[in-house]
């Protein structure tokens, strides 16, 4: 089911094939054997500038980018928006050219405003990666998060069909949704998205999901349950009561994680708010597969550069 | 024209005159700046020196009004100006243009008002202006009404923004109802609404941007219908963009409220899908227009998040644009407007959240208001013209007979090939933007002779 890679830049997943997310996803598999080796790199992007442009702030996407570019044999700036000339006023569209004066060949861009890499692409060269805008898209971590449900389990096509997956949380406001909406939904898994109806409007199941304000719903039988953070900062008025609400609502507690099937997965993208999506015990616990998202994280983004870059002329 | 005989005779045109409902080919003569006869013996009172033009196959009617402009002087000249903005009406086919006021400084005082009038006498077309409600168009304290009335403003507006304090909505329309000037709103709940960015529905969700709900407006239309109910003024609700709103419009003036609505001719067009990207809208909302606008010719591209999208109030559903086709039609929606909002590419070329809200209008409005509303059948051309003349000239008292064909009235006169079809270019404008979401439409119907008080303003070159 695996398709040739042709796309000049990664901007979203709602426009990705089924075949280009399990090519993505092959490509994955190959580096995360890479990372497991005793010499980590490999020269595939030897003598390519990235650049990491987080125009809004984030730790964990810019380090795996970085680390996945390093991997890579690539050259790597982290371009710091907070003491930028983005600060003095200067355009994205100006900042990207000066950048691109510079020869960047790549610019993964992490940014406030949705739709603000769709935006760069159009005048862009260089190949242009979504690393999160506003409450779009996060593809990285939507490939990441199919990747780990497939490596627990597989299929022998490749794809998700038929698996329970459920997303519990503030869906609205959440670029990780919806880029895990489009990549579980292309493989055929079935989704189920919970959470407060402020948080979670009907307009979700036109992607295909079933939507319930009931975690109860979300637990019984899924295969594997994805908690996301409540995003504060992007919500401006009050979704709901407060905070102590939602968890005792919403929160993946001891009690309820008895409902699970003792191989469901579960799955969060971090930060975590210990004891408000999930007890601390269940996000250390043996169905946490929390921390291996970040490893494969690590893959998934070497093989995004690696496509991108034109695994025809690769090594 | 002749200086000494100082006449213009058009012959052979189909002449509506929606005021009077003439409807006829004929011809119209313009003597000294008004119009001296119109019907089939026209030119037996014409002087010999009287400059003829042949005009058949074209439709000749009284000149166009679009009461919903940004010509963005004074303060913002870069994107246009009152020249400027004058030329894309005579292009459009508009003679005569309503002003609004959210410039910077804002026209709030008569010195502001009396800038723009003095632009005004210079440009290419009769260009009005409305005066601000409130102070700085902050919502907070009335605008010296009196003194706006007297400086010779046509109406009151705050377009731009709305006053969300109803006390304070409700006695600038009793005092404005002093000066019988009518007062206009954009109608936005700024609760409600808060960062919105476009509509609020299925494509908001799939974009993750802030979406801008359709009862962010009906709220505040449902206010003014109960605020013009209990004042007696008409408000006259600006770019209706909701079905809700047409629907509460329908409902209020079968009760005899003095309310009023106007659609703009991108609503009646586009939806919220062209925010997914062009290859979204022509597959679902604009699968119609694409068979009925394109059969056979490539159709345009944009790509998704584009700005040449954005626009307050948003495009909304497929539904909401049957709502306001349907509420012109059936007359709840009595004024065509544009809502001409000129931005330089270096404004609009910005992340989407970002970009100011506002497209060109005036050059694609009536083209857009013949392929949606004529060419579909929905509406006569008399009845659809009627909205685009007489309708807004009523509403605005404009003097001297403007709007109609009537002996004696103001010599504006449009004149237009309601079949010939042209695509529409960003490039080929007269603003001083190029914000047009219409590039590379082939839209069906254009102007080709736009007069103004007697004197060609704009001609569409030879041949037509």
């Amino acid at each position: 089911m695996t398709t040739t890679w042709n796309r000049h830049h990664l901007l979203d997943l709602q426009s990705l094939s089924a075949g280009e997310i399990i090519t993505l996803l092959d490509a994955a598999r190959e580096f995360k054997g890479v990372g497991q080796r005793e010499i980590k790199k490999v020269p595939a992007l030897r003598g390519k500038t990235v650049i990491n442009l987080f125009v809004e702030n984030s730790t964990r996407t810019r380090i795996s980018f970085e680390l996945a570019a390093l991997r890579l044999s690539a050259d790597v700036i982290n371009f710091d928006a907070n003491v930028s000339s983005l600060k003095k006023g200067e355009t994205l569209k100006d900042t990207v050219r000066n950048l691109e004066a510079l020869n960047a060949d790549f610019i993964i861009l992490r940014h406030s405003a949705s739709g603000a890499p769709h935006f760069l692409a159009r005048f862009a060269r260089s190949h242009v990666i979504n690393a999160g805008d506003g409450s779009h898209e996060h593809p990285s971590q939507g490939l990441l998060d199919v990747f780990t449900i497939r490596e627990h389990k597989p299929r022998p096509d490749g794809t998700l069909k038929g698996l329970k997956v459920s997303i519990i949380g503030d869906i609205l406001f959440s670029r990780v949704a919806r880029s895990d909406i489009w990549a579980l939904t292309r493989l055929g898994a079935e989704v189920t998205l919970c959470g407060p109806s402020t948080l979670v409007p009907a307009h979700f199941e036109r992607m295909g999901c079933r939507v319930t304000h009931r975690i109860e719903e979300a637990l019984d039988g899924a295969d594997v349950v994805n908690f996301l953070r409540i995003q504060q900062e992007r919500q401006g008025s009050a979704m709901f009561p407060n905070i102590g609400e939602f968890a005792s609502l919403f929160g993946l507690t001891q009690s309820r994680a008895k409902r699970l099937k003792p191989d469901c997965l579960i799955m969060h993208p971090g930060p975590i708010n210990r004891g408000v999506e999930l007890e601390s015990e269940l996000a250390d616990g043996n169905q946490s597969v929390i921390l291996e998202q970040v490893t494969n994280g690590l893959a998934v983004r070497m093989a995004i550069l690696y496509l991108l870059n034109g695994a025809a002329n690769g090594s | 024209m002749s200086d000494s005989v100082n006449e213009l005779l058009l012959t052979g045109g189909r002449v509506i005159d929606p005021a009077s409902g003439l409807d006829q080919i004929g011809d119209v003569l313009l003597r000294h700046g008004r119009i001296a006869a119109v019907g089939p013996d026209a030119a037996r009172g014409a002087a010999p020196q009287a400059k003829r033009i042949d005009v058949s196959g074209q439709v000749v009617c009284p000149g166009l009004i679009d009461l919903h402009v940004h010509f963005r002087e004074p303060g913002q000249t870069k994107k246009e100006d009152i020249a400027s903005g004058a030329q894309c009406a005579a292009r459009g086919g508009f003679t005569s243009v309503v002003c609004m006021p959210n410039t910077n400084p804002s026209l709030d005082s008569p010195a502001t008002v009396a800038l723009v009038l003095d632009r005004a006498r210079t440009a290419c077309v009769n260009v009005f202006t409305t005066g601000a409600l409130t102070k700085g168009i902050a919502g907070e304290e009335l605008a010296s009404i009196g003194a706006l009335a007297k400086a010779g403003v046509v109406a009151l507006s705050d377009d731009g923004h709305c006053i969300q304090n109803n006390d304070l909505m409700r006695r600038a329309c009793e005092y404005a109802r002093m000066f019988g000037l009518p007062v206009m709103d954009h109608c936005q709940d700024y609760s409600l609404v808060r960062d919105g960015v476009m509509h609020e529905g299925w494509y908001s969700t799939m974009l993750g941007l802030a979406g801008w709900p359709s009862a962010g407006e009906e709220m505040i239309v449902a206010r003014n219908i109960l605020l013009a109910e209990q004042t007696g003024t008409p408000i006259h609700c600006q770019h209706m963009s909701a079905a809700g709103s047409v629907r509460l419009i329908r409902e209020a003036k079968k009760r005899g409220v003095p309310i009023s609505g106007e659609a703009c001719s991108h609503h009646f067009t586009l939806t919220d899908a062209a925010l997914a990207g062009s290859a979204e809208f022509w597959k679902t909302d604009g699968a119609e227009l694409a068979q009925r606008l394109f059969a056979g010719r490539e159709l345009p591209v944009w790509p998704s998040f584009h700005t040449h999208f954005k626009m307050n109030p948003p495009l909304r559903t497929a539904a909401d644009r049957e709502a306001i086709l349907e509420g012109l039609a059936d007359g709840t929606l009595e004024i065509i407007a544009s809502d001409h909002a000129p931005h330089t590419e270096t404004e609009k070329e910005q992340e989407f959240a970002y970009a100011p809200f506002g497209i060109l209008g005036l050059e694609v409005e009536l083209a857009l208001s013949l392929t949606q509303l004529l060419h579909t059948g929905r509406m006569t051309l008399p009845a659809l013209l009627a909205k685009l003349t007489c309708n807004p000239a009523r509403f605005l008292k404009l003097p001297d007979q403007r709007g109609t064909l009537a002996v004696g009235a103001a010599g504006d006169v449009t004149v237009f090939d309601p079949n010939a079809v042209w695509i529409s270019r960003r490039e080929e404008t007269a603003s001083k933007s190029r914000n047009n979401p219409f590039h590379d439409w082939p839209l069906r119907g254009r102007p080709t002779l736009t007069i103004v008080g007697g004197q060609i303003a704009w001609e569409r070159p030879q041949p037509w």
